[in-house]
């Protein structure tokens, strides 16, 4: 009786246990040093500093060089940041300050149901709808206002055709808002009522109180809300997979086409026929591992925690 | 200490016992006896180390790293040292049972709360389970209250009418002893008068320590009292004697509402 | 008087700055809201006039014939899903037990959790890579059942992290009167703490399986495609997401069409899973 309990209970244990060795060590830790290993050969034959820096994509000759990727990953996601950011915030204050109790759960759950959207689907829309609509009315726009400044006007050369890094960007832009502005609304949430009756017993309007109460006080979500969603951005594939035209070059314009790291893994991983080829696209992959892990750990440990315990608003 | 010590074997006894929270001594050099059949009170300040030292009787501090024992404690009649790592604290907790601050009964019917410990006890007949969980409701006074709706939710009872359901759930099962911390804190005035006479009346069938922070409750239901301060022992008696002429100063001052 | 008029002036454009303020954020939330009508509409306007009975019992036909549908897809979706669900799921819930009951004191494993918490944004693209490198490439050939592996992968963390969370929520006096009875751990686990739990459990994994029914990149080169219908998880399957993918790059207006009526089935799926997880969440008892 006692025996078969106590045989149970460390059968228990060590069952879960090994799930949670799996799940948080062994899991993370083989995908590194697979991806490792399958990238040793482009490791051998380019190096780090000359692949990081490489313009060139050339299957045929065999020379690969991850710089057009891995700028146009940057590059699509610092847009789409630049676009999700205010318009998180502002939807984090609505949901959190603004809309009736009522209306609450109503707003909140229709922005989780935009990040519950499948990305192959925002993809698809964003080539079918979005693209051509880019293509004949908002780029030619674009060019015909901002094309027209000095220095920016650079920025919108170009045939438009929708399929660039201004569209794509734009496309992971609506994809990472749910997400971004969950995590600031829930810092939001954690400000103290008490500080703002304060800030309203000053005789501060309620724009005076978000800004000089509640945002300061939730800026460590804020900003880790803002890396995380980053983070996840990078690692975006199938929305931006129709939109980027996977071409390996660096655009000089916001209109013309690019590539990301997931792009260009999605669109040639089954077709790479050289072993350097594949060893390439692998490379890639580590590369996309180790700045997305390393920027989700960044979010996690620096600012969620540290800044959140010495704020006291932690809220990982 | 007055005739009834005399007249009563012992069932706990407390030699040279320490406690500590990683580095920190919570409780230092407790010594005290317990004695069967008899309700001994705790009392103290907040902090002092009451409760720690309760959920020693029953190694509740072996659920959290860090903590250890240091003496003994000896459980009578087999004299089993309850603080010894060797002894199983699963053992010694079916023996010694616990109702805690809150009513915290499970998210199950009150039957199933009731039945939870004969269960693990290996109890599995139903005409068994169905009279130990009667008795068990009987003797918590809440027999007449529940028993057209034994298969309802345990938390569709009042506050403390769910104590009165944590009585019988720790009783079931037979315990020797049972410990009570601070049963009657988050209870109103009438439930609490329900309790303190359940503590009485149980005290036929088994030993009781009990918690409080409520000095007249220490009063009415108590045969000993035990003082403590700052992790210390400060003086242990009859309760008549303890609340009429006290030995120590600071048990004085403390029963006379000077601080605390 | 005339610094009366002032501290007037300056309450006035103190509020002309709340009001524009406040309704910016305003129309912020509705742009919000535009993006999701804009879609769900996008998708119901072009998916429904496809959908048909051919589509869920037919086979697809070489372009140009008519009568194709996705049969090979839904069915291979469905099992794809399945295999990994119930890979996935013991696992995620033994984890997230883990984390809560087992390790919530112990420094190692809050470390774990941390990691855990981070893999759930891991880019699911290397998870395909991984599970290429790991079993397709061993065996030869694409298979259903790595792409399953890859979606269990992803679906792990997510559920540990609920259900960890999930039990902590539940109090711990209601353990420690568990153990004050003489339970074992395993006791307490099984009888009060996932008894307590077990909606919000629930919860967690349905979000788990809604989090990789929409998934396309972990499948590319694992379970891949397959232009006909199989349920053998040892040879490549096609599903919906990739076969959405495939159709969508296509040149032919059927396949747009189909991979439409596809995109309508799949958005409306995992919305649904993902709204009952919420109603789910709504009836989870408070204590």
């Amino acid at each position: 009786m006692k025996r078969k309990e106590e045989f149970l209970e460390f059968l228990t244990k060590s069952t879960l246990g090994a799930f949670t060795l799996v799940v948080g060590l062994i899991f993370p830790f083989t995908t590194l040093l697979v991806l490792v290993w399958e990238s040793l050969p482009a490791i051998e034959r380019f190096g780090v500093l000359d692949f990081l820096t490489g313009r060139t994509w050339d299957p045929v000759a065999e020379v690969f060089g991850a710089l057009p990727a891995l700028f146009g990953t940057l590059l699509v996601t610092f847009i789409a940041s630049l676009i999700a950011l205010p318009v998180s915030v502002g939807i984090a204050i609505f949901i959190a300050e603004l809309s009736p109790d009522k209306l609450k759960p109503i707003f909140s759950t229709a922005t989780e149901l935009l990040g519950a959207i499948p990305s192959i689907i925002y993809g698809m829309w964003g080539l079918f709808v979005i693209a051509p609509l880019m293509a004949d009315y908002v780029e030619p726009f674009l060019q015909e206002t901002l094309g027209r400044v000095p220095l920016i006007g650079k920025l919108f050369e170009g045939a438009p055709t929708g399929v660039d890094a201004l569209t794509s960007g734009f496309i992971l832009s609506v994809m990472i808002i749910p997400f971004m502005s969950a995590i600031v609304k829930d810092s939001f949430e954690m400000t103290p009522a008490l500080l703002k009756e304060a800030g309203y017993g000053l005789g501060a309007t309620k724009w005076e109180v978000v800004k000089n109460i509640i945002i300061p006080y939730s800026l460590p979500g804020i900003v880790g809300g803002m890396v995380l969603s980053v983070g996840r951005a990078l690692g975006e594939t199938m929305a931006v997979a129709f939109l980027t035209g996977n071409v390996h070059q660096i655009p000089l314009s916001l209109l013309e086409p690019l590539t990301t790291i997931t792009v260009s893994i999605a669109n040639e991983f089954t077709e790479a026929d050289t072993d350097i080829y594949l060893s390439s696209l692998y490379y890639l992959a580590l590369i996309l591992f180790v700045m997305s892990f390393g920027l989700l750990m960044l979010a996690k440990f620096l600012i969620l925690e540290r800044l959140g315990k010495r704020w006291g608003t932690k809220n990982a | 200490m007055g005739k009834m010590s005399n007249a009563t074997p012992l069932k706990i006894d407390v030699r040279n016992f320490n406690f500590y929270y990683g580095q920190h001594r919570a409780l230092q050099d407790i010594n005290m006896q317990i004695y069967e059949r008899r309700v001994t009170a705790i009392i103290g300040p907040s902090g002092c180390g009451k409760t720690t030292l309760l959920r020693s009787f029953n190694r509740m501090h072996d659920l959290y790293p860090g903590n250890r024992y240091e003496g003994e404690i000896i459980l009578y009649p087999d004299e089993v040292n309850i603080t010894n790592s060797r002894v199983d604290p699963i053992m010694i907790r079916m023996r010694i049972g616990m109702v805690f601050q809150k009513p915290n009964p499970f998210p199950k019917s009150i039957y199933e709360n009731v039945a939870y410990g004969l269960r693990l006890k290996g109890v599995k007949k139903k005409s068994v389970l169905d009279e130990k969980v009667e008795e068990a409701l009987r003797s918590a006074a809440l027999w007449e209250e529940v028993k057209d709706r034994l298969r309802e939710n345990a938390y569709s009872l009042s506050g403390g009418q769910q104590q009165r359901l944590c009585i019988a759930r720790a009783i079931a099962p037979e315990p020797e002893v049972l410990l009570f911390d601070e049963p009657t804190s988050a209870l109103d005035p009438i439930s609490t008068s329900k309790i303190e006479d359940l503590v009485v009346q149980l005290k036929d069938k088994l030993t009781i320590i009990i918690v409080t922070h409520n000095m007249q409750q220490a009063a009415r239901v108590s045969d000993f009292t035990a003082f403590m301060y700052m992790g210390k022992l400060v003086e242990f008696g009859a309760t008549e004697k303890m609340f009429t002429k006290p030995d120590n100063k600071l048990t004085e001052d403390y029963i006379t509402g000077r601080f605390g | 008087m005339g610094n009366k008029e002032r501290i007037r002036k300056e309450l006035l454009k103190r509020k002309a700055i709340n009001v524009v303020m406040l309704s910016l954020s305003t129309l912020t939330a509705l742009y919000g809201l535009v993006w999701l009508f804009w879609i769900l509409a996008d998708v119901v306007l072009n998916g429904f006039k496809f959908i048909n009975l051919e589509l869920f019992l037919n086979d697809p036909t070489p372009p140009g014939i008519e009568g194709g549908g996705l049969r090979h897809a839904f069915v291979g979706h469905f099992i794809i899903t399945s295999i990994a669900t119930l890979i996935g799921v013991p696992i995620g819930i033994g984890a997230g037990i883990f984390f809560a009951e087992y390790g919530r004191h112990i420094p190692f494993v809050k470390g774990l959790r941390s990691v855990t918490d981070v893999i759930v944004s891991f880019p699911s693209i290397v998870v395909g890579t991984l599970v290429y490198a790991v079993m397709v490439k061993p065996v030869g050939h694409f298979m259903a059942i790595s792409g399953s592996v890859a979606l269990a992968l992803l679906m792990i963390p997510v559920i540990a992290i609920t259900t960890d969370e999930i039990l902590k929520l539940v109090p711990n006096s209601l353990r420690e009167a568990g153990f004050a009875l003489g339970a074992h751990r395993w006791q307490v686990i099984k009888d009060i703490s996932l008894s307590a739990a077990k909606r919000g459990i629930l919860t967690g994994v349905i979000l788990g399986i809604a989090r990789i029914s929409g998934e396309t990149a972990p499948l590319l080169f694992t379970a891949f495609n397959n232009n006909f219908f199989t349920t053998d998880p040892t040879q490549p399957m096609a599903s919906l997401t990739v076969t959405i993918f495939q159709y969508a790059m296509g040149p032919y207006d059927e396949w747009h069409g189909q991979a439409w009526a596809a995109a309508l089935i799949l958005t409306f799926g995992t919305l649904i899973f993902f709204i009952s997880a919420k109603l789910l969440v709504h009836g989870v008892r408070k204590y």
